[in-house]
């Protein structure tokens, strides 16, 4: 990170705070961050290349759409791990799982299309491995924006 | 800056031209010098007509925000810790907000307990340039909460099992 150049780290941490939703979006980011727009735009395009940046554009909220999302966990006994990784992994709506250095020691995130069908998941999850799993949608969010400071 | 917990966003039903953006931008806005307007030229629709739609979205919460998402990993930010709390329920809000406004933790959310095994319902991932750096902001942390904390504890990932991205339409 410290091969980064002044201009891409007061982008990384202008951008953060949202890209501007007007006609001309670059010109309006211009005049807010003091850089020419065409600079912006090549120093994005050559951060994305590099890995810096891993997304650009609107993140959209999934559950607000209709469907359904959570994070759920289970206890693993450690003979069992790689077999119930394998009957896990293989459910498309489980999109993320994570081994954890915990009791509960996989965790794992559950989309669908349609918020029924969480319950179904994970009784099929429940069902196939024997184990139960801990169901942990969130309740609330303090979503904040702007991170990362670099 | 700060945001309401549960904000009183307005209703709002995505409709096919919506859906048709959502597809279009899920992945990214194409980094060209009017995004909108390239938008706008793939759906044969005006340019103030898909601002107006990103608007009505972010309006509603379907949008969080629209910017850029760094990768973590590469500036540095190499470990992250998902620190559990056990905070007290008539707390619990105002708790969230001011550790989800600290900058080292990227999500903050409200979840049931389990009890008596599982006594945590504020979850929040912290980042660092390492583990240790995780734990002393942890303990950050766990000196702001002061008498609200009832118990803490931090869960580092030891692997990932599987990593796939979420395309939502």
């Amino acid at each position: 990170m410290n091969t980064l150049h002044s201009l891409d780290k007061k982008i990384i941490n202008g951008l953060q705070g949202g890209f501007p939703l007007c006609e001309h979006p670059w010109e309006e980011l211009s005049r807010q961050l003091d850089i020419p727009a065409d600079e912006i735009i090549a120093r994005i395009d050559r951060l994305m290349k590099d890995g810096y940046i891993s997304r650009f554009g609107p993140m959209y909220n999934a559950e607000k759409l209709g469907g359904g999302l959570t994070l759920a966990a289970m206890k693993v006994p450690a003979s069992r791990f790689d077999e119930i990784t394998e009957l896990v992994n293989a459910f498309d709506e489980v999109a993320h799982n994570y081994q954890r250095d915990h009791i509960l020691n996989m965790w794992f995130v559950i989309a669908t299309e349609k918020p029924e069908q969480i319950n179904q998941v994970i009784c099929k999850i429940e069902k196939q491995s024997g184990l139960l799993v801990y169901n942990m949608p969130k309740k609330e969010e303090y979503f904040l924006g702007l991170k990362f400071e670099v | 800056m700060m945001q309401a917990p549960s904000p009183q966003h307005r209703l709002y039903t995505p409709d096919h031209i919506d859906r048709e953006i959502i597809r279009l931008t899920q992945q990214g806005l194409p980094l060209v010098r009017e995004p909108y307007a390239a938008i706008a030229a793939q759906l044969n629709i005006s340019t103030s007509q898909v601002i107006e739609r990103l608007q009505a979205m972010t309006d509603c919460g379907i949008i969080r925000r629209s910017g850029i998402v760094p990768n973590h990993y590469k500036l540095g930010f190499t470990a992250n810790g998902m620190s559990v709390w056990n905070i007290p329920d008539a707390h619990i809000n105002e708790i969230g907000m001011m550790v989800g406004a600290l900058e080292f933790v990227s999500h903050c959310y409200q979840r049931p307990r389990f009890l008596p095994e599982w006594p945590y319902n504020l979850f929040a991932m912290v980042h660092g340039r390492s583990k240790e750096e995780v734990r002393d902001k942890v303990t950050v942390i766990a000196g702001m909460l002061g008498e609200n904390n009832c118990g803490h504890s931090v869960l580092f990932s030891t692997r990932i099992l599987k990593k796939t991205g979420l395309r939502i339409v």
